[in-house]
């Protein structure tokens, strides 16, 4: 195609090389792309799909979840980072943080939990609705990390809770975080519809 | 910029008023007899020049020998501060006089350090940890702790 210059060219010669590549489309464009699926029916083509319950139902869970507004130390703000746009986990269906727990199905266990903060913590854990999953984010959820030996310091949150994934880092980055998300999504698409978090029965 | 007031003159002034109570003074603090602690307090807070109405913070130290805490004092008024100690020279159940009628903001700092080194404030209204739960043994900031 040529280019058009408006140094070399005068404005109407311009405009004229720009008429004749219009007129040269209007003429030679007249008829549509074939559609690839037009050989199927049009009722199946609309309306039939093939999959099991337990992956559709996996798949929505997975694609639509709800996470608990719930940050306990400097990790908070490594996965506020995460949820804002830079990061953005919209792409992963969960921009929705919830601040209730009966709303919420996960549970970001974002920092440093003190014995004083524990029962409270599994108060929130137990209010939260079947099927819930729990990620421990940053050293000090996972093992207590600098803190382990200190007076006041849970070693592990895995001590009041069950986890499901451990995301290692002081703190972890976002990207980080969201690897973690996408272990948890690789387990629940496992999950069938009576043991949706793969728990031991 | 609140001016630091020279701790050997301000202690030469608490002299005279009450001669028993400065144990030392040097140009960065005034270290005061516990059992003087109440009146002067007092003394420092409505004697005109000095008029500290503003407590910024208590905390205390364990030195092993004795515990001393710390009052840093700030006249709002005169735009002038003072660091004042007192010290505690046993270890088990130590005892040191309340300043919380004196600053009320006194009241949930004495309480942390209650919590966490173990000094009791007598004549404190609530006497109870602060940040730890009742039932723990010990109190961890001590050096002897663990």
């Amino acid at each position: 195609m040529e280019i058009i210059r408006p140094d070399v060219f005068t404005p109407q010669e311009a405009d004229q090389a720009e008429g004749q590549l219009i007129n040269s489309f209007f003429d030679n464009c007249t008829s549509q792309f074939p559609d690839p699926a037009k050989w199927i029916d049009e009722e199946i083509h609309r309306n039939i799909l093939l999959t099991t319950v337990d992956i559709a139902i996996a798949w929505a869970r997975q694609r639509s979840i709800f996470p608990l507004m719930f940050g306990l130390a400097c990790c908070a703000f490594e996965m506020i980072g995460m949820a804002a746009s830079r990061f953005d986990v919209s792409r992963f269906g969960m921009d929705i943080f919830r601040w209730s727990p009966r709303q919420a199905d996960l549970m970001i266990v974002a920092g440093t939990v003190t014995w004083k903060m524990a029962p409270a913590i599994r108060m929130v854990y137990d209010q939260m609705a079947e099927p819930k999953w729990v990620i421990a984010m940053g050293a000090c959820a996972v093992s207590g990390g600098t803190f382990r030996e200190s007076y006041s310091v849970v070693p592990g949150v895995n001590r009041i809770l069950p986890v499901d994934v451990y995301i290692p880092g002081c703190p972890p980055r976002p990207e980080g975080l969201i690897y973690g998300i996408t272990r948890l999504h690789a387990k629940m698409i496992k999950g069938t519809i009576d043991n949706p978090n793969l728990s031991l029965k | 910029m609140t001016l630091a007031l020279n701790g050997e003159e301000i202690g030469k002034k608490l002299a005279e008023a009450f001669p028993a109570a400065v144990v030392s003074s040097d140009k960065l603090n005034v270290l005061v007899d516990s059992k003087h602690l109440q009146p002067v307090a007092e003394y420092l807070k409505n004697t005109s020049g000095l008029e500290f109405d503003y407590l910024t913070f208590v905390t205390a130290t364990d030195y092993l020998d004795y515990l001393e805490i710390v009052y840093r004092l700030v006249s709002l008024k005169n735009n002038h501060s003072l660091i004042l100690k007192t010290r505690c020279h046993t270890r088990d159940n130590p005892v040191v006089p309340t300043v919380v009628n004196t600053w009320r903001a006194a009241y949930y700092q004495e309480r942390e350090i209650f919590d966490l080194l173990g000094i009791r404030f007598e004549g404190h209204p609530d006497m109870r940890r602060l940040l730890l739960w009742e039932g723990f043994q010990g109190h961890p900031l001590r050096r002897d702790y663990l």
